[in-house]
């Protein structure tokens, strides 16, 4: 089985400065991939890297095809749906506006319109606020929108940068709840970069550490979760 | 009475033309964050344009669509070639890049078509119309409703359309924007190539009644800074809105207030930019922006 | 005083070659040389061509002025025409109205132009970067009417023609070279002053203030009273720059202090180098010779070689002429370069 995602002695620059050190990882078909690390390991700069939003060298193959040096618009056409960090909805426009520029390379009309309803039943809240400004939103809606709109692409893969980053608990296992829903169902495969690496390895089946740049431990998620210093350094027990 | 609708109908139409050329300065303004100060000449390049075409014999609305469509391209091609090496520089680099390309369309102007003021015709009939005991000026009239006509198209085109919206995406957050695969720079371009028809259009409809020549935006532009610096640079509907307000006191003005008559024209312009700036900086409509430091 | 050494370290590391006094001994020499040259010209010029320079001299004052205020201070203004128009007709009023002397319109333009460039100034002040374009753009669009609006005081369209001044105290020169020595004087000064008021703690409040105003105003400089100042001394150039132009013209008229007359101290500005004394020499010489030559071309040339100009500066050439050639003279003395963005 050829992996959805390879990543292979990926580097990349911000400027002059190198951050990242010939990485390789790989997200498996249908599989979740979480990337671990405290901050400035460079666990943003990946996913980054992976939609050609920095200067890289090294191989990225998405299903077997290269898109390293592509441009970010072409990488989302392939179906990679990246929630960046930070959530970058739009906030002067209306929460369905957000929605449906998420699907704005998809020319299929009808299914978007079909898919519009899928992600509210997702998200119900969404949909009660579906005129309101996005940028109106508390955190966590402002995530699930931000979710959401990657979901409008019909994404194969998902990048998602922090996803629990400033939100309560009960939020965060909610928005979990969906992503494995989603990758569940719909065999969408997920690249997941978080700090919270307790609930990250909970979801994902593989998962890498990373410190400054380069990867310091890879293994099966379950494997990370009994290692003793991820335990002490990551997880806290 | 009769004087004051009159001068209403004139002020709407002199509004309008306000009102279109501050549009183009604030969608330009959103897209790439920089007061287009050659957009006057772009207009005023259009209208020669359009008056090559009537002088070669095309008819009027045939030369009309053929300029609007020939400013759309130039609008692009300008930003594609010419703004698009300093995007990314300080203001003070674009500011001075838009400086030189109103200097350059200025003087290919006077190189092409002389200094030498032409006059260019209007599409509505020279007769008056007649309501009861108040005469309007056809063309006043014409204009109010072409400028209407057109910024209701461009309102719909934004709040309904894939491409509208994802220009306003564009404007508001390129980095997201292309996370769902729009691409941005053409965005930007297609907002310049607008903000060219805007302006073509604009020019087309003054150019009646300023004459052709290639200062005669000059005014105009300054008048369109106003509206917008009135309605707030960061709103669409501020500069509209602002356009008809300003073309509305400057004709009533104009009438009531002879001191300033129209010799202190760019002079009251100038007043009102600076003190809304200085009042309320984001003008009536607009928001007030976070500087980034 | 320390603090604003730190922000003058700033800015060296930003701009290294200010740092550096590597090249003052090759300065000096090249400087006195030119000087020596500029004393001799005159006698073996035609009475034009030293009108002509005279006139780039002119130029050279305001376009210190207008770079003090955009090079060095970093505000943008698109409107200096009106500061150099308010000299001319202060000169030509005193001189016509009132039968003044020239020589005291110079001192009179200059504080007149300190003054409203300081009331100018302080509106300025709450208007950042782009809108302070716009007011100032808008400033030079309105310069010509209102000059004919005050037609009792401007002469209307018609203007002020003015007396060409006497050869004072019997000197061995003609009227022109009088005039041009004048000039060459006034301009000197302004370059010693220019250059002393940089150097010195005012000028590196001021540096500070384009380079980080956040931080200038941390470190305890007034950011409103130096910004004002910046703008009331920048007006005050131009403001001598346009007695001096009136009086080597001897006319004034409303129509030459249009949109473009602010618009050409831009170009010279740009072209010759922002923030660089020299380069104002370079700039003024550009504005004053290449539309004397494009013209044969067209009428419509020199702004069409202006624009062409100003765009190619911003892309290839951000430093300007002086900056080129400073960037030219380090890589052969010191082998490094020096590169900055505007």
């Amino acid at each position: 089985m050829t992996a959805l995602l390879e990543v292979e002695g990926l580097t990349a620059f911000y400027g002059w400065s190198q951050v990242l050190h010939g990485i390789s990882f790989v997200v498996a078909q249908g599989g979740i991939t979480a990337i671990l690390g405290a901050n400035g390991a460079g666990k943003t700069t990946t996913l980054r890297a992976v939609s050609g939003m920095v200067r890289t060298a090294g191989v990225v193959r998405f299903a077997g095809q290269r898109i390293d040096g592509k441009a970010t618009e072409d990488i989302v056409r392939l179906g990679i749906a990246h929630v960046p960090e930070g959530r970058g909805t739009f906030v002067n426009l209306t929460v369905e506006e957000n929605l449906r520029l998420g699907a704005y390379v998809r020319r299929d009309k009808a299914r978007v319109a079909a898919d519009l309803d899928r992600v509210y039943g997702y998200f119900p809240i969404l949909a009660q606020r579906r005129r309101q400004l996005a940028g109106t939103l508390s955190g966590g809606e402002q995530q699930m929108l931000a979710l959401a709109r990657a979901l409008m692409l019909r994404p194969r893969l998902l990048l998602l940068d922090e996803p629990s980053l400033g939100l309560a608990p009960f939020v965060v296992r909610e928005i979990f709840d969906i992503v494995r829903t989603i990758n569940r169902e719909e065999g969408v495969g997920v690249l997941l970069v978080e700090q919270n690496a307790a609930m990250a390895l909970h979801l994902a089946d593989r998962a890498y550490l990373l410190e400054t740049g380069r990867v310091v431990m890879a293994g099966a998620a379950a494997e990370l979760r009994q290692n003793e210093t991820v335990r002490r350094a990551y997880l806290g027990y | 009475m009769e004087t004051l609708l009159q001068q209403l109908a004139s002020g709407l139409a002199s509004g309008g033309i306000y009102a279109s050329l501050a549009l183009a300065l604030v969608m330009i303004y959103q897209a790439t964050d920089v007061v287009n100060f050659a957009q006057g000449e772009m207009a005023m390049f259009s209208t020669y344009l359009a008056w090559t075409l009537l002088n070669a014999g095309v008819p009027y609305w045939a030369a009309f669509v053929a300029t609007v469509v020939l400013s759309f391209v130039g609008g692009l091609l300008i930003e594609r070639l010419i703004i698009r090496p300093v995007e990314d520089a300080p203001i003070l680099s674009i500011v001075i890049v838009c400086i030189g390309l109103l200097v350059i369309l200025n003087s290919l102007a006077g190189w092409i078509y002389s200094y030498i003021i032409k006059p260019f015709p209007s599409p509505f009939p020279p007769r008056p119309l007649r309501l009861g005991s108040v005469v309007f000026g056809t063309h006043d009239l014409g204009v109010i409703g072409i400028t209407l006509l057109m910024l209701l198209g461009l309102y719909v085109f934004f709040r309904f359309t894939p491409l509208g919206l994802a220009m306003r995406a564009a404007a508001q957050n390129p980095v997201s924007s292309r996370l769902v695969g729009i691409r941005v720079g053409w965005m930007l371009a297609l907002g310049w190539g607008l903000a060219a028809v805007l302006g073509a259009v604009a020019g087309m409809l003054v150019a009646p009644v300023v004459f052709l020549e290639p200062n005669m935006m000059s005014g105009i532009l300054i008048y369109a800074f106003a509206s917008a610096t009135l309605g707030g640079f960061t709103s669409p509907v501020g500069a509209v809105v602002g356009g008809f307000l300003v073309g509305i006191t400057e004709n009533l003005v104009g009438t009531y207030v002879p001191l300033i008559g129209t010799e202190l024209k760019l002079t009251v312009a100038l007043v009102l930019i600076i003190g809304v700036l200085l009042v309320r900086p984001s003008g009536l409509f607009g928001r007030a922006t976070v500087r980034r430091v | 005083m320390a603090k604003l050494d730190e922000a003058l370290v700033s800015s060296k590391l930003r701009y290294p070659w200010r740092a550096s006094r590597v090249l003052g001994y090759g300065k000096g020499m090249a400087g006195g040389l030119l000087f020596a040259a500029a004393v001799v010209v005159p006698f073996f010029l035609s009475n034009y061509q030293v009108f002509q320079l005279t006139l780039a001299y002119v130029y050279a004052i305001a376009l210190l002025g207008l770079n003090l205020l955009t090079g060095y201070n970093g505000q943008i203004s698109l409107g200096h025409g009106a500061f150099y128009a308010i000299g001319a007709y202060t000169a030509a009023i005193m001189m016509e109205r009132w039968q003044i002397p020239y020589g005291w319109t110079l001192p009179a333009a200059g504080v007149i132009c300190l003054g409203v460039g300081w009331l100018f100034g302080i509106p300025a002040l709450r208007l950042e970067g782009l809108y302070l374009a716009l007011a100032t753009f808008t400033l030079a669009l309105a310069v010509p009417q209102l000059l004919k609006y005050f037609e009792a005081w401007t002469g209307g369209v018609q203007g002020i023609v003015l007396m060409k001044p006497e050869v004072p105290w019997g000197l061995p020169v003609n009227q022109d070279q009088w005039l041009y020595f004048l000039t060459l004087g006034v301009l000197l000064l302004a370059m010693l002053l220019g250059r002393n008021l940089l150097h010195g703690r005012v000028g590196r409040a001021i540096v500070a203030i384009r380079d980080h105003p956040v931080a200038a105003a941390t470190m305890g400089i007034h950011v409103p009273l130096y910004k004002a100042l910046t703008f009331g001394v920048s007006a005050m150039y131009t403001g001598v720059a346009g007695a001096l132009g009136a009086i080597v013209i001897q006319f004034v008229a409303p129509d030459s202090f249009n949109v473009f007359l602010s618009i050409s101290f831009l170009v010279g500005i740009i072209v010759g180098g922002l923030a660089s004394i020299s380069g104002a020499i370079f700039g003024a010489l550009f504005i004053q010779f290449v539309p004397n030559y494009a013209q044969d071309l067209s009428k419509a040339a020199p702004w069409a070689i202006y624009g062409v100009f100003l765009i190619l500066c911003m892309y290839v050439m951000p430093t300007g002429i002086a900056g080129f050639l400073r960037r030219l003279t380090r890589r052969w003395q010191v082998g490094g370069t020096a590169d900055r963005a505007v």
